[in-house]
């Protein structure tokens, strides 16, 4: 491990501070990911400024009906807090899919967002890697790559974002507060990825120095029903080989508010706008989910070793509609 | 789970001597000590897949603050032959493949010997490489030998003609990749040389094994050299031969006149500590109609390093488990340029049984016979290739036990009917055997004047309850309350002990320790009024003519496995219900050490069979999945309901204990169980392990996918 400098400001405004006055400072939240990454060599920042002291780790429901996820939040406290749990089960289920116990305890919420990809070969200094070192090339696309992206992939970078909770919160339409020396702005979790296009080494959206201070979730939409459903190679402690978050309303026997998001498929939590477009008023029926599952997934572009992800995409997809849909109408009977 | 048993526990089921030092930290592992003045080292993987080494530019590394030494094949020590190349570390410029160890920086603190083996620049020359196992490899050969001394070939009869001739003809070939040990503390150890020779601290299953393979690289008198092994974070065959770190740690240490300490890092492992090398299994049974089979072939091929030879001796079980009058068993190997398979948890019975069950699966659907049945009708009345009659053979009692507290009879045998919205749930079976395996041990046992005794023996505790186990047989031989009983082991200082290898660690120690125990008693009661001198009493016991002997009988433990699974036919996710295992294993020493080593075989074979992956990358000729969130060790939400039980059984063929050993059989069986199982519930017969998502699904017919 290269050594670093560390300080642990208690004002947001010193912790911004910190980065602008540091290039190439990290914050430091959780510290499940960074860490790991410091230890294999795939980044060696010179001062961490850990977040530990900020008021950032609140949960609170705000004015307008929605909840403001405090950036220190801890993943395991997140899924615990009674409304999460009753009106964003979907966040609760995905945040309790992700590794295990331990983690979750130690992880947040801003830094569950800024996890990096666990492609083999970018955790791997010794084998190139376009996102690790902009060029180098992607030894992913003709090697190991089971579990890399079959959409939005580029020439340069095949990578997956292993986050179970921003999946969820792309299907919430939540929103990432920033904030950098120049003040705060609000990206959308949609918008808050990027896609590797030719600059693979950007994850995100955020600017060099910028804070995650939250995420704001709107109220629900009346009525909704939400879930998350995950495929994985074992039942703990894996990384989702694909997942889905749905947050969906039925009135009679039409699909109302159908937010649908696929996790392990991309770069980014992929919100299935297409899928979308084909559920929204449409007959609650099998043959619904399975012309809009079809219509999102006809633009994958497999992979020789990961075609498989794009079936099961779709019976992930189709199942959770199908499930939430028979509750929904159970529920309105 | 498992039963729970009363705290105050009879003999048969004595606690875990060491489970409070464990639990509290107080158990000192390899690197849990750091000597005065000492130095810790990090070593350099080789990164290319075959080549030589130009240039190491140490220079730069040198003036790092903290680096004390860079150690390469420039520097460092000249070894002696100790035949095994593995551990010709640092000898010569060669790269036999990706991951072995071209150099290692000793410095003041991990972090920075660890950095500065990161920084460290090395200059290659590669050479092509191959890494890809194949059926047809052009450099296929037959071995002289596979793994355990087994002939690599075995013919009895005429196969081709009973084959070609058998109304039923089962060929199928089944595959599996590379497995990982990958023991829960890392190999490592801490090293120094003073006046008194070289010590070492290591994470070993054998420290006399240890001591005399350091005393040949290091020419020194066996005497000069101390091997530790107190407590060892398992090892699963990874650690029962001497490994890198203590090599290494011995060598920098030499070097900078330092004690010196080395833990690999998790990454480090697969490349440097073996690995149940990838096998290809061809298995043909011809049968008649009523399922008796007359002409068996197990033919294997598997892959070795450049290093080293290693033959994964999958085709052995076929030679013991059943009625063949017509038999071949092969093997042959490639020379690749991938790192040196070795020992993993019953090598050759948990890659050969898992092939040679699913053919049964296979044949017993075939002729519609019930998968049990099957196997009760091919019982031989004698080991088909030796031709040796059993010593003991409980298979039968076994099946019939395990289906009887699984709920088999009446089971449907039809594939693909128990079906709950997408699960389709199923139950298999397969069969086990182990070996009997024993070695000889040396052993003290000593009576102190105020009643207490000692045993000494360099055992091993990886784990597996030894210290427990050879207290209790100590315990009895003396015909002395447990508690009266100390047991040493874990140090080349007491007397020279076999490795924990091969289950045959309690039958080896402990036969050495019932000897001398015996004498001692004998001792005691010849003269029952004397009082002990000060000094105590103290015999010793070799048992190296008993353990040698050779014996008329086949000499193997048996087992059945029962498995009860649920395939997601929307995801091509398996997850298993229930495990069920039995065993006939000889007489059971400890119920409560016992059952932990049975279930967790099973686990370990519930991974082969379901989540442990690894992939060779053929550019780099690396394994991939090097951490354990890639390499998917099952985690207690995989493990399910998971029964083991044991019958009755007395052999007097075996030891003075009458045990056969247990360590082992657990894991054979268990995967081809849950394969079986797989078939039974979505009728899809997939013949290459694991069974994960990406294979099985596309294989699956779902509620989405039906029009």
């Amino acid at each position: 491990m290269k050594p670093f400098a560390y300080v642990r400001p208690e004002r947001t405004e010193e912790a911004v501070a910190h980065l602008a006055a540091h290039p190439g400072a990290r914050f430091l939240a959780g510290g499940t990911n960074l860490v790991d990454l410091m230890k294999l060599g795939v980044t060696g920042p010179p001062l961490l400024v850990d977040l530990g002291a900020l008021p950032l780790d609140g949960v609170a429901e705000t004015p307008d009906g929605g909840l403001l996820v405090g950036a220190t939040a801890r993943n395991s406290d997140v899924a615990a807090h009674p409304v999460v749990r009753t009106r964003y089960p979907v966040l609760s289920q995905a945040l309790l899919a992700g590794a295990s116990p331990q983690l979750r305890n130690a992880a947040t919420t801003g830094g569950n967002l800024l996890q990096r990809t666990r492609c083999p070969y970018f955790q791997d200094t010794s084998t190139p890697c376009n996102k690790r070192v902009p060029g180098s090339g992607c030894p992913a696309r003709e090697g190991v790559h089971r579990d890399l992206a079959v959409l939005g992939h580029s020439a340069h970078c095949v990578a997956t974002h292993p986050s179970d909770m921003a999946v969820a919160l792309a299907a919430l339409d939540a929103e990432v507060r920033l904030r950098g020396a120049d003040g705060e702005r609000t990206v959308p979790v949609t918008a808050f990825h990027r896609l590797p296009g030719d600059r693979p080494d950007l994850d995100t959206v955020v600017a060099p120095g910028e804070l995650i201070t939250g995420v704001a979730l709107p109220a629900p939409p009346p009525g909704a029903l939400s879930a998350y459903r995950k495929a994985r190679d074992r039942a703990s402690y894996a990384f989702a080989l694909a997942s889905v978050a749905l947050v969906l309303t039925v009135e009679d026997g039409r699909v109302g508010h159908a937010a649908l998001a696929f996790g392990g498929l991309a770069h980014k939590p992929w919100r299935a706008r297409a899928a979308e477009e084909v559920l929204r008023g449409a007959p609650a029926t099998a043959e619904t989910f399975r012309r809009a599952a079809d219509a999102e997934l006809a633009a994958a572009e497999p992979l020789r070793d990961n075609g498989f992800k794009v079936p099961l995409a779709r019976n992930l997809a189709v199942g959770l509609l199908g499930d939430l849909a028979s509750r929904a109408t159970a529920a309105a009977a | 789970m498992t039963r729970h048993e009363p705290a105050t526990a009879q003999p048969r089921a004595a606690v875990r001597r060491d489970a409070r030092q464990k639990v509290t930290g107080e158990a000192r592992y390899a690197v849990d000590r750091t000597p005065p003045g000492c130095l810790h080292a990090c070593p350099v993987p080789a990164a290319v897949a075959r080549g030589r080494v130009t240039a190491v530019h140490a220079d730069e590394i040198l003036r790092r603050p903290g680096v004390h030494a860079v150690l390469t094949h420039e520097n460092a020590p000249r070894l002696g032959d100790a035949d095994d190349p593995t551990l010709a570390l640092l000898q010569e410029d060669r790269v036999p493949h990706r991951g072995w160890f071209v150099a290692v920086v000793v410095a003041d603190t991990p972090e920075n010997a660890r950095a500065a083996a990161d920084a460290l620049r090395i200059d290659y020359a590669p050479s092509e490489h191959d890494v890809r196992l194949s059926a047809d490899h052009p450099r296929l050969y037959t071995p002289e030998k596979a793994n355990g001394g087994h002939p690599a070939v075995r013919e009895r009869g005429d196969f081709d003609t009973a084959f070609a001739a058998s109304p039923v003809r089962l060929d199928a070939t089944y595959t599996m990749g590379a497995l990982h040990n990958h023991p829960m503390e890392p190999h490592a150890a801490t090293a120094w040389w003073d006046d008194d020779g070289l010590t070492v601290y290591d994470s070993s299953q054998g420290a006399t094994t240890v001591r005399d393979v350091l005393a040949r690289l290091f020419r020194q008198p066996q005497q000069r050299i101390t091997v530790v092994s107190a407590y060892v974070g398992g090892g699963f065959g990874s650690k029962g031969t001497p490994r890198p770190p203590a090599v290494l740690a011995a060598m920098a240490a030499r070097h900078t006149g330092r004690p010196v300490r080395l833990a690999l890092p998790r990454r480090d492992l697969p490349a440097a500590v073996g690995h149940r090398a990838p096998t290809v299994q061809r298995v043909r049974i011809g049968a008649a109609a009523d399922g008796t089979i007359s002409a068996l072939a197990h033919d294997v091929v598997t892959q070795t390093s450049t290093v080293k030879e290693f033959v994964e001796q999958a085709a052995v079980p076929a030679r013991t488990m059943y009625t063949s009058p017509h038999s071949r068993t092969t093997h042959r190997v490639v020379a690749l340029d991938v790192p040196t398979p070795s020992w993993m948890r019953a090598p050759g019975e948990a890659s050969g049984m898992y092939a040679l069950e699913a053919a049964m699966d296979e044949l017993a659907e075939a002729v519609g016979v019930d998968p049990v049945e099957l196997r009760l009708r091919n019982e031989p009345d004698a080991e088909p290739d030796s031709g040796k009659p059993f010593s003991s053979r409980g298979l039968a009692e076994c099946l019939r036990d395990g289906a009887r507290r699984f709920g088999w009879a009446g089971r449907d045998p039809r594939p693909g009917v128990r079906r709950d919205g997408d699960v389709l749930s199923g139950t298999g079976v397969a069969a086990a055997t182990y070996p009997v395996l024993v070695s000889p041990s040396r052993a003290s046992a000593h009576a102190a004047p105020d009643g207490r005794f000692v045993v000494r023996v360099d055992a091993t505790d990886i784990g597996t309850g030894a210290r427990t186990v050879l207290a209790q047989i100590a315990a009895e031989a003396l015909g002395a309350p447990l508690d009266s009983v100390r047991v040493e082991l874990g140090s080349s200082r007491l007397p020279d002990a076999p490795v924990a290898g091969g289950s045959s660690g309690t039958a080896s120690w402990g036969w050495a320790v019932h000897k001398a125990c015996a004498a001692l008693r004998a001792t005691l009661a010849s003269d029952p009024g004397r009082t002990l001198p000060p000094e105590g009493v103290t015999v010793e016991a070799d048992t190296k003519e008993e353990a040698g002997r050779t014996y008329p009988y086949a000499r193997h433990a048996f087992g059945a496995h029962f498995a009860e699974v649920r395939v997601d036919t929307a995801t091509g996710e398996v997850r298993v219900g229930r495990l069920l295992g039995v065993y006939a294993v000889g007489r059971v020493l400890n119920a409560r050490t016992a059952r932990s080593q049975f279930i967790g075989g099973m686990t370990m074979g519930l991974g082969m069979a379901l989540t442990e992956h690894s992939t060779m990358d053929p550019s780099f000729g690396d394994f991939r999945e090097r951490d354990l969130a890639s390499y998917h060790v099952p985690v207690c939400a995989d493990v399910p309901d998971i029964e083991a039980h044991w019958v009755e059984e007395h052999d007097p063929h075996l030891n003075p204990m009458g045990s056969k050993g247990i360590g082992e059989i657990g894991i054979v069986g268990t995967a081809a169980a849950i394969a079986n199982a797989v078939h039974h519930a979505c009728g899809v017969r997939l013949r290459d392990l694991p069974l994960t998502p990406d294979r099985l699904l596309p294989l699956l017919t779902t509620r989405a996918s039906a029009p």
